[in-house]
């Protein structure tokens, strides 16, 4: 706080930041001076075009080396990265970018969550890469995601988030349940509520200090992953509170929330990290993505004590796509790299260091995840789980407004239930009511 | 975050000594210059006109900057606060005249923030300048290192909001945090800090308290060693014990000071925003599940990065910029009046 005057901290900031940008916009202006003159050359320089990807999180393409891999191929080109932590900070910023014409990287990812936004809003921002590709290549409904009404294809699909549940073997054992992965996917097979079910059943024998699910958003959020209806209709209509989806998570999420067997963790909270090293959860909803992190905050004595098994639903978390800003000035370039990087064996390389699952079937016959997350799972068949739940994810509709409302349900209307104790009726009027803000109603 | 309130500080000190020193310094100029041949000849009109245009445009920087970044920004947001505006849809805004300020009026997620912003105001402002004040006291007596105490104070302030936050949030965490596990001892049930209606406000009050108590300390520390010895003698030799010096000497003295730092707390307090923001972790621009914490600042940044609404956040803006106008007008009328009452 404190930014008492604010004005005059600002403007020495400012001051400062304007004295640096005299000296650097020098040196930037020369660079694609010195790039254009040597590609008209020719042979005389070994003119090199950097190409930059404005990305958030991890995505793992540096990771999995797969731009030292691209450079080599391609000698003339050189790749630079911009990671973004934070979605929530990368998407405003990207949006203002896209729409003044300027700042955009040349190729610029994009979350599920704003997909339906960028698609509807910005599409003439960015360029048709559906006549660059084969369409065929990749899950029907990840591309349709990202395709306008009139068939523009504005972003290929990169990792996709089929579901499964991760579950604490030795917890499970403790509480009596059932430990084998594939009688525990047959005992909740088809419907969230009986995933739920048995939680009451862990808590009838549960280890001390241990609850069933981690959060009810979490529950929710999976299984609405799983709904071909979310907030929104094809036509892109808000069906929020009449959707048959939202309310068969919701009531799952109720049953959660109103027991006592969640532990009641915000999602990547610092507590829920603790919660995973302390073991204080047996089961979490998890994506393909999530296996690395779990792995990680689990620690060491988690190993061979986590199993995987199908969720009750095939349902979807996450996910993205990368597409070509057609303000750029390398778009045949970067439409190059964009095909390549999203091309199936990419995508399986990807996969391979950090479990984002390809969104392209045709990586899903050789996808081997790195060994040690193999072992760390008690040995599951991570490809042959992720990859059924894959195909057969529902088509899903994505609306302008998607993410905001989402927020209002797990972080207003499920979070008062769970954390304040009010009402499951008292949590859907919050929700509402913050839903009917955010729409501007 | 650092630099504000010493800004704040050189500024008052500036505006104070630039009336007194400017004339007495245009009369030594004048005097020390000797136009050089008649009037009329150009050095002298040069001269004359250098002396004239000179101060513009050594202050010219601050003003033109002010202007690109600061003013024109400002203006911006108020003709966006008339319009309905999404992030995603910068170029189709549409009039929307008074609407937007006629939705917040409305709205009862305004009127919370508003009153989390006094509340959250009050219960950091008013403890941490008494606090400051009497912490001031004590380094004002001699003690062994000083300076060491002194410095100690100020390192509070000199970590940052992000990393104070963090480490209080896990502090205050439910499950294991060590607020509860203290509390435990003298029997107080695990209390959820970030989900309770005044749990959530008293943590990230004790977050503000934390980090500027011992800046206005200093400040406070500072200005009681202007205070002359004598008037302590006198106090003493008619028989005043340490508190009735303190009372009757110290604060009296303090006056001025006080006023400064009530009045930049104050403005910090209505902007108040990192802290909830990160003390409530994801999606902290909500302020907690019911708000309980949300400040205009986090209900703005809610509303134009969280929700994309701009033409409502601009509002939302432009209404806080009316309050602290208010706020300043407050302040002074209750300044002039301490003033009379000397």
């Amino acid at each position: 706080m404190r930014t008492s005057t604010r004005r005059s901290r600002r403007l020495g900031a400012i001051a400062v930041v304007a004295a640096l940008a005299t000296g650097l916009l020098a040196g930037c202006s020369s660079d694609p001076d010195n790039g254009s003159s040597d590609t008209n050359n020719g042979g005389s320089g070994k003119g090199k075009t950097t190409l930059t990807i404005g990305t958030f999180g991890v995505f793992g393409y540096k990771q999995a080396g797969l731009y030292d891999e691209y450079t080599k191929l391609h000698p003339e080109i050189s790749i630079k990265e911009n990671v973004t932590t934070r979605t929530d900070v990368y998407w405003p910023k990207t949006l203002t970018r896209l729409q003044a014409g300027a700042g955009t990287d040349d190729i610029q990812a994009i979350e599920i969550g704003n997909i339906a936004e960028a698609v509807q809003t910005q599409a003439d921002k960015f360029v048709d890469l559906g006549k660059e590709v084969d369409k065929s290549q990749w899950l029907e409904w990840k591309t349709s995601q990202a395709t306008t009404k009139d068939g523009k294809t504005i972003g290929l699909g990169t990792d996709i988030g089929p579901m499964a549940i991760c579950y604490r073997k030795d917890l499970f054992a403790k509480a009596g349940l059932e430990t084998d992965r594939t009688k525990l996917a047959a005992q909740w097979k088809g419907d969230w509520a009986k995933y739920v079910d048995l939680g009451k059943q862990y808590m009838k024998k549960a280890p001390s200090g241990t609850k069933f699910v981690d959060s009810a958003s979490s529950v929710y959020n999976a299984a609405l992953g799983g709904e071909s209806e979310r907030y929104y209709d094809k036509d892109g209509n808000v069906i929020w509170d009449k959707s048959s989806g939202v309310k068969k998570s919701w009531n799952a999420a109720m049953t959660v929330a109103t027991s006592n067997m969640s532990a009641k963790l915000k999602q990547f909270d610092p507590t829920w990290d603790q919660g995973f090293a302390k073991g204080s959860f047996a089961t979490v909803a998890c994506p393909a993505w999530m296996m690395g992190y779990i792995q990680e905050k689990s620690g060491a004595s988690g190993k061979g004590k986590w199993d995987v098994a199908a969720a009750p639903t095939a349902a979807n978390w996450g996910g993205s796509f990368i597409g070509v800003p057609t303000a750029g000035k390398h778009q045949k370039e970067a439409i190059a790299l964009a095909k390549w990087l999203t091309a199936p064996e990419q995508q399986a390389k990807v996969f391979a260091k950090q479990a984002s699952f390809p969104s392209t079937p045709a990586a899903y016959a050789d996808l081997k995840p790195a060994a040690d997350t193999t072992a760390y799972f008690s040995d599951a068949p991570i490809t042959q789980i992720f990859g059924d739940s894959a195909k057969t994810i529902p088509v899903q509709y994505f609306g302008v407004k998607d993410q905001p409302i989402n927020t209002a349900i797990s972080d207003v209307g499920i979070l008062q239930v769970e954390q304040k104790g009010k009402s499951p009726d008292q949590g859907w009027n919050a929700a509402k009511a913050e839903i009917k803000d955010v729409l501007g109603q | 975050m650092t630099s504000s309130k010493q800004a704040l500080a050189h500024l008052a000190t500036s505006a104070d000594a630039a009336p007194g020193s400017q004339p007495g310094a245009a009369r030594g100029a004048q005097g020390r210059g000797t136009p050089p041949s008649g009037p009329g000849s150009w050095r002298s009109r040069l001269y004359r006109w250098d002396m004239k245009a000179s101060p513009y445009a050594f202050i010219s920087p601050f003003f033109i900057i002010f202007g690109a970044f600061g003013l024109v920004p400002l203006l911006y947001t108020a003709w966006y606060s008339l319009h309905n505006v999404q992030l995603s849809g910068l170029d189709h805004q549409t009039w929307a005249g008074l609407d937007n300020y006629k939705n917040l009026l409305s709205s009862e997620f305004f009127w919370n923030a508003l009153g989390n912003t006094f509340t959250i105001g009050v219960i950091s402002t008013v403890p941490q300048l008494l606090m400051a004040l009497g912490i001031a006291h004590l380094l004002n007596y001699r003690l062994r290192g000083s300076t060491v105490w002194r410095v100690v104070m100020l390192t509070p302030y000199a970590t940052s909001v992000a990393a104070a936050t963090l480490v209080f949030t896990l502090l205050y965490s439910w499950d294991g945090g060590m607020v509860n596990w203290l509390l435990h001892f003298v029997g107080v049930h695990p209390i959820n800090w970030r989900e309770s209606d005044w749990g959530g406000q008293f943590a990230v009050s004790s977050i503000v308290i934390w980090r500027w108590t011992g800046y206005n300390a200093l400040i406070y520390l500072a200005a009681m060693q202007a205070i002359p010895t004598d008037l302590y003698e006198s106090a003493a030799l008619d028989g005043a014990g340490r508190w009735q010096q303190f009372r009757h000497v110290t604060v009296p003295m303090l006056r001025p000071t006080i006023l400064f730092t009530v009045v930049v707390s104050t403005i910090g307090a209505t902007q108040l925003f990192g802290e909830p923001l990160l003390f409530g972790g994801v999606s902290g621009s909500k302020g907690g599940s019911a708000h309980q914490y949300q400040t205009l600042g986090l209900y703005m940044y809610d509303q134009g990065w969280g929700i994309g609404n701009l033409g409502k956040a601009s509002a939302i803006a432009w209404t806080m910029f009316l309050i602290l106008l208010i706020v300043a007008a407050i302040n002074l009328l209750i300044t002039r009046r301490l003033r009379k009452s000397q």
